[in-house]
């Protein structure tokens, strides 16, 4: 929250009466950028203090898309949640429906069988690339490179393609189920993967070619939005805004669930925190989930994809934390079981929620074409920010 | 709109050949007979009992399998009774220290392989600063409530804590009454500040000390907690919908 005594030293406002300047030479100007805004990514409000175009502190409202979905899941069994939480982070919904599985089964103490966890860790990585490849085109879009949009958006295809034959959806793909997985993968499965990371490969370096050494990027990007490690911890962030300042963190190495254990892969960090190692981190991290996606397609094992979950999920009463590493940092779910067939409460721990905290420490002192450009590498979903 | 439908009827039979491309698997065991009405099918590929039960993973205070004990028989026989899971007395060094020095108003307990503390309300401001400053738990994960309208001490307020350095992760709660307000956790974690606004938000849970105790998600006149258990889930403020929409609030 922005507080007025931390930013500019004090005006004299007999001086400024003394010189018959008008109000619009006052130093501060409280301008609204409205939750319909091209460049928020969603229904997204901030007000910003500005000292011309410099920014002396900004405030988030946010609540626009918000569908009390933690409601919802108190009068829905757990089945029927499922379909909910993917619309949270509409732009990863893989993820979502991985970490809701993945605490409803520790709810019940039962573990997906080897070949289902094998193939969520293959739609989730896919999942991952298809998000940080919409959060580049977006972002760029947002800067002014339109370019990488088109790019993005035409390979993202390819992945979602992949949804579509796997379980008939493109993006809200409810793909798991409690207890592992319902559909078996379609047959030619692992070659059209394979296909994909032959295809996909050289796309990131198509993209890093356009922007990696751009100049006027690098500009735009560099020493805009820093934030240090220790404010990420403190303010909760996680993700690859955390990993930009530093911290080499990643739920999947550090409490890691669904088998990432059996994959090698490295966790990339930066060291600025700025918006241009932010940039970086997420493009090391597509090449690392591409390395996964490889690892895992080629060792998928036989097997049932599906444990033995009884038709009607009576959890024992208790309650479950679990957080998964999504693309936007560390998802959680909180969830209450009384011992009958819905949940007593469904707590979603978003992390654009939490990250959208740091939008006011790290646009201070910046343009305000540097909001657009923070509030673009923030990676922020409204869906999950408001749920 | 109905709040709760029932599941499918019994549990299926061991299925047959597992679903290809060719054979998509039947979406619920429902398929549409000749006679055009939708009926569940006796034989289901679509759920596979087949090989064994996966053994759950070792963990403290959980028995064996609960429901994956339900033997698969063509009638919904009665499940195996297995012993219901409880939570189980905790004990680390961390434990020992803090109930060295607070004895009683911490009682830490362990669920599913996840340890957590019910911790008294008057221990909380010092027991989350010597948890974070001590302990490092450096990483406030999450702040949420429940709420329990039967108990005298409604609302249980959990914060979820993180530490980088041991790698841990453990849960914090708390009982306060109806009413009650808590100390804020934001000198602590910075963090704590939109995860508080939204437990008020939704809760009516006030933190003393917060910097800007106002709500999040919801418009700023409204009136009601939603996720207390005596908010309706479709119920609206009214009033608020039709100053500010002019609409009746239309369902």
């Amino acid at each position: 929250m922005t507080d007025p005594n931390t930013t500019l030293a004090h005006v004299d406002i007999a001086d400024l009466a003394a010189h018959d300047k008008t109000y619009l030479d006052a130093n501060e100007l409280v301008i609204n950028m409205g939750p319909q805004h091209p460049a928020t990514h969603g229904v997204l409000r901030v007000i910003l203090r500005l000292d011309g175009e410099k920014v002396l502190g900004l405030e988030c409202v946010i609540g626009y898309l918000h569908r009390g979905v933690e409601k919802i899941g108190e009068h829905r069994t757990y089945t029927m949640f499922n379909p909910y939480v993917d619309r949270m982070d509409y732009v990863a919904a893989v993820s979502n429906g991985l970490g809701y599985c993945e605490t409803v089964e520790k709810l019940l103490n039962v573990e997906a069988p080897p070949r289902a966890q094998h193939v969520r860790v293959i739609l989730t990585e896919l999942n991952r690339i298809a998000s940080h490849q919409l959060w580049l085109g977006t972002h760029a879009l947002d800067i002014g490179a339109i370019t990488p949009l088109f790019y993005t958006f035409r390979d993202r295809e390819e992945i979602l393609k992949i949804y579509e034959k796997y379980c008939g959806a493109r993006l809200t793909t409810h793909a798991f189920r409690i207890g592992g997985l319902q559909y078996e993968t379609y047959t030619g499965f692992e070659k059209e993967v394979k296909n994909f990371l032959n295809f996909f490969r050289p796309k990131i370096d198509e993209y890093e070619e356009l922007l990696t050494t751009n100049r006027i990027w690098v500009e735009r990007t560099k020493n805009v939005g820093a934030i240090s490690a220790e404010d990420c911890i403190a303010l909760g962030v996680t993700g690859p805004v955390l990993r930009a300042s530093g911290v080499k963190w990643d739920l999947r190495k550090a409490q890691p669930y669904a088998n990432y254990k059996n994959f090698d892969f490295d966790i990339p960090i930066g060291e600025n925190g700025d918006t241009y190692d932010r940039y970086l981190v997420r493009m090391a991290e597509m090449r690392q989930s591409v390395r996964i996606i490889e690892q895992a397609v080629d060792a998928l094992p036989e097997g049932p994809i599906m444990a033995k979950v009884p038709k009607v999920m009576k959890p024992p009463a208790g309650e479950v934390y679990h957080s998964i590493e999504a693309p936007k940092g560390e998802l959680g779910y909180f969830i209450v079981s009384d011992g009958s067939t819905q949940p007593y409460r469904v707590r979603v721990r978003p992390p654009s929620f939490v990250n959208l905290q740091a939008l006011d420490l790290m646009c201070r002192g910046e343009l305000v074409a540097d909001v657009i450009a923070v509030i673009g590498t923030l990676d922020i979903v409204l869906g999950e920010v408001d749920r | 709109m109905p709040d709760e439908i029932k599941p499918p009827a019994p549990p299926p039979p061991d299925g047959d050949a597992k679903p290809t491309a060719d054979e998509p698997a039947i979406l619920g065991g429902v398929k549409a007979t000749p006679s055009g009405s939708v009926q569940a099918d006796d034989k289901l590929p679509a759920e596979k009992p087949a090989a064994p039960a996966v053994a759950p993973p070792a963990k403290p205070a959980t028995p064996t399998a609960t429901s994956n004990a339900t033997p698969v028989a063509a009638k919904p026989a009665a499940p195996a009774k297995a012993p219901v899971p409880t939570p189980t007395p905790w004990d680390s060094p961390m434990i020992a220290k803090l109930k060295g020095s607070y004895g009683s108003g911490i009682e830490p307990l362990t669920y599913a392989g996840q340890n957590y503390m019910v911790v008294d309300r008057s221990l909380i401001p010092e027991v989350l600063q010597v948890l974070r400053n001590e302990e490092q738990f450096d990483y406030c994960v999450d702040i949420t409530a429940l709420h329990y309208p039967q108990r005298e001490k409604q609302f249980e307020v959990v914060w979820v804590l993180y530490s980088f350095a041991r790698n841990e992760r453990i849960r914090v709660k708390t009982q306060i009454a109806d009413g009650a307000t808590l100390p804020s956790s934001v000198p602590i974690w910075a963090g704590a500040n939109w995860l508080e606004r939204e437990v008020f938000d939704m809760f009516g849970i006030k933190f003393d000390g917060h910097p800007d105790m106002k709500r999040i998600l919801l418009p700023d006149g409204w009136k009601g907690h939603p996720l207390r258990k005596d908010y309706g889930i479709l119920q609206q403020d009214n009033e608020w919908v039709q100053i500010n929409l002019g609409i009746e609030s239309g369902q």
